[in-house]
């Protein structure tokens, strides 16, 4: 299952809580199956994100009014522990924290445009096709996601010197 | 080109989406800006961060195992049943086939021989691109395009430009195929031509879609409302389907 991880990771971003994201991907998976027994390469990939996307907007649908969990406070993130020093790590932590958290805290049209660009790879019009809007749309949602995370990154780092 | 028509393009720009003509004025541009070039570092700065930030997050190994063992489940429920449908299914096609042969169609030499016509498909495909006559009519309009054809056959193709797609219509021209004068329309994609043959079917069942290779070229052939259609070029298979797809959602 290739396309597992791309599906999950999605998933992840679109639900911010573990539980949810797991439930999200199973749920996309069995849809999947049922139409298609096997689906392999990267189209296979956009196909399953595009499930797991429209499966995500079904649930939030249904779910209206009693809101999806929230995202765990201080949730352990692994972060690859490889030849940088303690300080060097220090900092990446802090930097990855910043971006998680503003990450989070987009609305869900910019999030999931910037999660599938700089997670996934995918292409303009890729998005444009699994999100359903029109290429220009990705390109302005793209844009002003990363003005969010360039922003917060600023403040912060600002903060830090103060 | 100007700081302000730059900075609308630079995120195109970063996530390689610029047309190779921008993407060099964007350039030279930048070798002379030097507020410019340190905004677009700004930007792939941010990208690395994202990069190195190791904020992907892979399914776990308990995930993975609750939905292999999930889907061998439905797969193996679904088998169980398929006995079944393939005894209907072989009874169905035995009756179509007794059924052709009694109807005996000698009359249309190609109802039962699909390969010879597939051969002639590709024959005039690359005809067309060695003879330099790919089109008669050449144009992406459609609305130029359909109306050509008015008065050279005696049925009017359904024409559309899938430019958007990837699959912009080159033009239109007239051929000759299975004894009789058909419809052709050219697409392109990247460097290859794709010949759409066409022509009404008669009162024929409508034939599901088949894939073939005949000679190194990918063709696929289907009718539907009436209408025979045969594709054929020598981009690969994938790409070849989506076009299929876009030319039967539009009847």
């Amino acid at each position: 299952m290739p396309c597992l991880d791309a599906a999950h990771n999605l998933a992840r971003w679109l639900t911010r809580n573990d539980h949810d994201a797991e439930d999200l991907v199973q749920e996309a998976m069995l849809r999947a199956f049922r139409y298609f027994e096997s689906f392999r390469g990267e189209r296979g990939r956009q196909w399953l994100l595009t499930i797991v996307r429209s499966t995500f907007y079904t649930r939030l649908e249904k779910n209206r009014g009693n809101e999806l969990h929230e995202p765990m406070n201080g949730e352990a993130l692994e972060i690859a522990s490889y030849e940088a020093g303690p300080e060097e790590m220090a900092q990446r932590h802090e930097t990855a924290l910043v971006l998680r958290n503003a990450i989070e805290e987009l609305p869900l049209e910019f999030r999931e445009v910037l999660v599938l660009r700089e997670f996934e790879g995918c292409s303009y019009r890729e998005i444009a096709d699994t999100v359903n809007v029109p290429i220009g749309t990705v390109m302005s949602r793209l844009a002003r996601a990363r003005e969010h995370l360039r922003l917060r990154l600023a403040t912060t780092e600002m903060g830090a010197h103060l | 080109m100007t700081c302000d028509e730059l900075q609308p393009l630079v995120h195109a720009y970063m996530d390689n989406e610029l047309d190779p003509a921008r993407c060099l004025d964007l350039e030279r541009h930048l070798e002379g800006c030097d507020a410019c070039r340190r905004s677009v570092q700004d930007w792939q700065k941010l990208r690395a961060q994202l990069a190195a930030s190791k904020l992907y997050f892979r399914a776990s190994d308990t995930l993975r195992q609750r939905i292999r063992s999930r889907l061998k489940q439905i797969s193996r429920a679904m088998n169980s049943r398929r006995p079944w449908r393939s005894a209907i299914a072989t009874a169905a096609m035995l009756l179509l086939i007794i059924g052709v042969m009694w109807a005996g169609i000698p009359y249309f030499r190609y109802a039962g021989d699909g390969d010879a016509l597939a051969r002639e498909v590709v024959a005039d495909h690359v005809r067309s691109l060695m003879v330099d006559h790919l089109t008669d009519v050449q144009s992406s309009d459609q609305h130029t395009v359909k109306p050509w054809f008015d008065g050279k056959i005696d049925f009017s193709p359904m024409v559309r430009d899938f430019a958007e797609q990837g699959f912009p219509l080159v033009g239109g021209r007239l051929d000759y195929l299975a004894d009789r004068p058909v419809a052709a329309l050219v697409y392109h994609r990247r460097q290859h031509y794709i010949n759409v043959f066409l022509w009404p079917a008669g009162n024929a069942a409508a034939e599901p879609q088949k894939s073939m290779n005949r000679d190194g070229y990918n063709v696929i052939h289907w009718s539907q409302q009436g209408m025979n259609y045969w594709m054929v070029s020598n981009l690969n298979e994938e790409e070849l389907l989506i076009l299929a797809g876009l030319l039967r959602q539009e009847l």
